[in-house]
């Protein structure tokens, strides 16, 4: 153990001192912790606090509180701006290091999946099942618009998306852009990687509109039901109504989920900041952010998987039932993985 | 040295904002101002697209005679991996700062908020950086939307509105972006400045030569007191010699032959900190020379 305490002045030292200001000798005594001080975060920023021996990281808090309490006098005895704010950078330097995040990487993305992606779930479901709810709703009622008028088609659907299946189209051509297997499979592999960057940018922007009191999220959340509807319109308008489900599903129950996740997270932001209740407004919104971030990371994820199903195992498997079963059975793992209640044994647990 | 008095003359009051350690003690930490955040995002962005076009060569040329659809996949996804994750890497890393940020001497760190002083979570991190795609890229996409697919004015307006986002920062008291707005963090200086020399450390036959009566430690307050620690660190003959008359016109002092200006001063600025620390003791805190206490 060193001792921090500074040195006791001498008798004789302290008639050499006389002269010298009490902050000067207050300076004097000190500098020596602070340089020590300084030279641990300096070596933590270069090489890590692998570059840390037990002694130094038993000494790390003790300098800090030394430097804490060094401070607070200083200001109160002290007119050297120097040593204030040299002291003031220092105590924050050290304050970011101490009390900054800890948990390695590894223990991190560990907790993030056993624990704090589904309880970020559980804790916005009501926002989620808003979000749920516009897109089932806009859905039907595109559905049945096209189902009435086939023209509604191309106000609900970007024609650069439909491609080929538009009403224009023959039944017999538009079954075929259901089943047919690419002629070989190269290119699939740039489809998936281009639709994974593409869902997630429009995940990320569903979120990150919310910031306006979730009325554009509302509005994307809509526009994408519609979209879906229109589709599943003119197919079921062909009697193709079963086959497009198989061709939405396999892929659709991750992406469509993890868009409702997204939407959720928009409109969770979007409500506390319009009703921040006692908090204040930004207060609530900082509040509301971290929970849907988190659960953001999740929803960026789910589309990474959602990309690789939509441009490898929907081109490769064309049998319905085996679409199907797919798609349902990955919803419902979701579906139980973010939110059957888990016991809260984890020691981290806040 | 140099780096000590820019620290101590940019410090403007208003920047100060409290942050209050666990053991009670209020760290008065500073936020960035506007230029250095405009300065670390413009070479955060350099960064980018400079290794965005090396990843190019990398991936596409050298991949596309093994196997040219592996080697375009990877590089979409190296493209959006690059965008997104690069301001997240380097923010949830121990520093709290992209190279850019580093550059410019500034952190990210946690807001105080209704649940206290917060540790700067990854979650914190994701969230300020989604906001980026519509504060940056957004604005960018509409700039350069082609004028086939949208209407000009449609895309002006669309400039104008994701604008907003852009200039947000300028328009409320701690600088925060919409994502440090929604993410609970702001953006504060991690300056390093160095201990100087303790001014008041003099050679004591020096101090001998300058006896200055109480009524002349009492000319100043310790505002002057601190714009003579400036004067006196900067070390500049001209302002030295200047500030050194105007003190001895003011307290009446009389320049010997070989008096030096520099030592006068320091001399000068020993006593008169003596006797304002002295003060503060007592509890006075003699604001300035018009402060008649």
């Amino acid at each position: 153990m060193r001792d921090f305490s500074p040195a006791p002045a001498s008798p004789s030292e302290l008639d050499i001192a006389d002269q010298s200001l009490k902050s000067e000798r207050f300076r004097e005594l000190r500098m020596a912790q602070w340089a020590q001080l300084e030279d641990l975060l300096n070596r933590m920023d270069k090489r890590g606090i692998r570059s840390l021996d037990t002694q130094d990281i038993l000494d790390l808090p003790k300098l800090y509180r030394g430097a804490l309490s060094a401070l607070s006098v200083a200001r109160a005895t002290s007119l050297d701006q120097n040593v204030i704010a040299y002291l003031e950078s220092l105590c924050t330097r050290a304050y970011y290091r101490l009390y900054g995040t800890q948990a390695g990487l590894g223990k991190r993305i560990i907790a993030f999946l056993s624990r704090d992606w589904p309880q970020a779930a559980q804790r916005l479901w009501k926002d989620t099942a808003i979000s749920a709810l516009l897109i089932i709703i806009s859905t039907i009622a595109a559905y049945f618009l096209v189902q009435s008028n086939p023209d509604w088609f191309y106000s609900f659907v970007d024609a650069g998306l439909a491609g080929d299946r538009t009403p224009a189209a023959s039944t017999e051509a538009l079954r075929s852009t259901l089943y047919d297997r690419p002629d070989d499979e190269t290119g699939l592999g740039i489809f998936a990687s281009y639709l994974f960057s593409n869902n997630s940018r429009v995940a990320i922007f569903a979120f990150a509109l919310g910031f306006a009191f979730g009325i554009p999220t509302i509005f994307f959340m809509l526009s994408t039901g519609f979209m879906l509807g229109g589709f599943i319109g003119l197919f079921a308008s062909r009697d193709l109504g079963f086959e497009v489900g198989g061709w939405l599903i396999i892929h659709g129950s991750t992406e469509i989920f993890a868009i409702i996740l997204a939407g959720g997270a928009g409109l969770h932001i979007g409500r506390a900041i319009a009703f921040p209740g006692s908090l204040s407004r930004t207060q609530s919104a900082a509040l509301a952010g971290r929970t849907s971030g988190l659960l953001m990371v999740g929803v960026v994820l789910m589309l990474l998987g959602a990309g690789l199903l939509e441009g490898y195992a929907r081109q490769l498997i064309t049998s319905d039932a085996l679409r199907y079963s797919i798609g349902i059975g990955l919803l419902i793992l979701w579906m139980m993985y973010l939110y059957i209640p888990r016991s809260q044994k984890d020691p981290t647990a806040r | 040295m140099n780096e000590t008095l820019q620290h101590n003359a940019q410090i403007k009051s208003t920047d100060r904002r409290s942050l209050i350690t666990p053991e009670g003690i209020d760290l008065q930490i500073q936020l960035a101002d506007v230029g250095a955040r405009i300065g670390a995002i413009v070479i955060d962005l350099v960064i980018i697209n400079i290794a965005l076009v090396l990843g190019f060569f990398v991936f596409v040329l050298a991949g596309i005679t093994v196997n040219p659809e592996v080697a375009i996949s990877l590089y979409i996804v190296f493209a959006l991996f690059l965008r997104s994750f690069y301001f997240l890497a380097f923010e949830m890393g121990p520093k709290a700062a992209t190279p850019g940020k580093r550059m410019m001497k500034i952190r990210v760190a946690a807001r105080n908020t209704a649940i206290g002083q917060a540790r700067l979570s990854a979650n914190a991190v994701f969230a300020r950086n989604a906001l980026r795609e519509i504060e940056i890229f957004l604005p960018l996409s509409f700039l350069m939307a082609n004028s086939e697919s949208v209407d000009g004015l449609v895309g002006l307006l669309g400039l104008i509105w994701s604008g907003l986002f852009l200039l947000f920062p300028l328009f409320n008291k701690d600088r925060l972006r919409a994502g440090d707005l929604i993410a609970g963090t702001w953006v504060v200086r991690s300056p390093k400045p160095l201990l100087g020399r303790d001014l008041a450390k003099q050679d004591s036959h020096k101090v001998y030569t300058f006896l200055f009566s109480a009524e002349q430690v009492e000319a100043y307050g310790i505002h002057e007191l601190h714009v003579l620690e400036t004067v006196l660190r900067t070390n500049k003959a001209a302002t030295l010699q200047e500030v050194a008359d105007r003190i001895r016109k003011k307290i009446k002092w009389e320049k010997s032959v070989q008096e030096n200006d520099r030592d006068f001063l320091n001399a000068y600025y020993r006593a008169l900190r003596k006797r304002l620390e002295a003060r503060l003791i007592m509890g006075v805190r003699r604001k300035n020379k018009f402060d008649a206490r």
